[in-house]
């Protein structure tokens, strides 16, 4: 099944965009958007757990590793902690394996590389509409 | 009817000069596959998203190397500072595809580790040229975007991604 079946189908996911750099939100954002996601932003893991506490929710969100405040594993432990189950992906710059390893043993469904890609928003949407 | 074929003509090399020109960005290795990225993002809901998006990554630049500057002057160097800093600038630089910006990012960080002063300031050297060609490239560029413009032409992505 292809995005744009699943798309058809009249379901449209929303994301939470959790990153501190305004280019990759903004990038993310229209990507995101192009694919028919309702997207919302935050610039660090605070923010992102915080609208959680405040009934908010969405179908993926796309957790930046490094931010001030509160860093994406630091949000994704949280977040795992107050029962929220739906797809957590980290993007992230970073190259060593070990730090991908630590921040996906902190509650990631995947890590991937940033800037996204229709690639891999393709498969994240496959993910979605398994779930 | 001259004057209209004239026109087509201007045209037509302006588009050509356009293609050439972002040819040589590429193959140079001022710009990687993710510049191509933006353009295909571009459409009527966002007609100038590339150069809004290019336009942060020169104010996010400006701030950081001047940040980098003065992390580098103080009498005792915060090597962590400038290592969050320089990993800032290898993002913005990475979402638009400022290839050489980006390496030379990735080389001040190795310095930083090691923490070496003198390198580190070779690098931001480095960094400062890099970011300087690629913005005259990107802003001549984006000139050259308007005429075909003015002129009643667009940018044909396709021939220009190939």
């Amino acid at each position: 099944m292809t995005s744009n079946n699943i798309l058809t189908l009249g379901q449209k996911f929303s994301v939470l965009i959790v990153d501190d750099d305004k280019i990759i939100r903004r990038i993310h954002k229209v990507l995101l958007n192009k694919f028919g996601f309702e997207s919302h932003t935050v610039e660090n893991g605070k923010e992102a757990v915080d609208l959680y506490l405040s009934g908010k929710h969405f179908d993926l969100i796309l957790m930046d590793m490094e931010m001030p405040v509160m860093d994406g594993p630091k949000a994704t432990r949280e977040l795992r902690a107050m029962g929220v189950n739906n797809m957590i992906v980290g993007v992230t710059s970073r190259g060593l394996d070990s730090e991908k390893q630590a921040f996906t043993e902190a509650g990631l469904d995947y890590c991937v590389e940033k800037p996204l890609t229709s690639e891999t928003i393709t498969s994240l949407l496959q993910e979605l509409a398994k779930k | 009817m001259v004057q209209a074929i004239k026109r087509i003509m201007e045209l037509n090399q302006l588009q050509r000069s356009f293609l050439e020109y972002t040819a040589a960005l590429f193959r140079e290795g001022f710009l990687d596959s993710q510049f191509s990225q933006l353009y295909q993002l571009q459409d009527e809901s966002n007609p100038e998203f590339v150069v809004e998006v290019v336009s942060l990554f020169f104010e996010d630049s400006e701030r950081l190397i001047n940040d980098l500057s003065r992390a580098l002057d103080q009498t005792i160097v915060d090597f962590r500072k400038i290592d969050a800093h320089v990993h800032q600038l290898k993002g913005s630089s990475s979402s638009i595809g400022a290839q050489r910006v980006k390496n030379s990012c990735v080389s001040f960080r190795n310095f930083c580790e090691a923490q070496n002063i003198e390198e580190c300031s070779k690098c931001l050297q480095q960094v400062k040229q890099e970011y300087l060609l690629i913005k005259n490239k990107l802003e001549a560029l984006f000139q050259l975007e308007k005429q075909i413009v003015a002129a009643g032409g667009a940018i044909n992505m396709v021939e220009w991604m190939l």
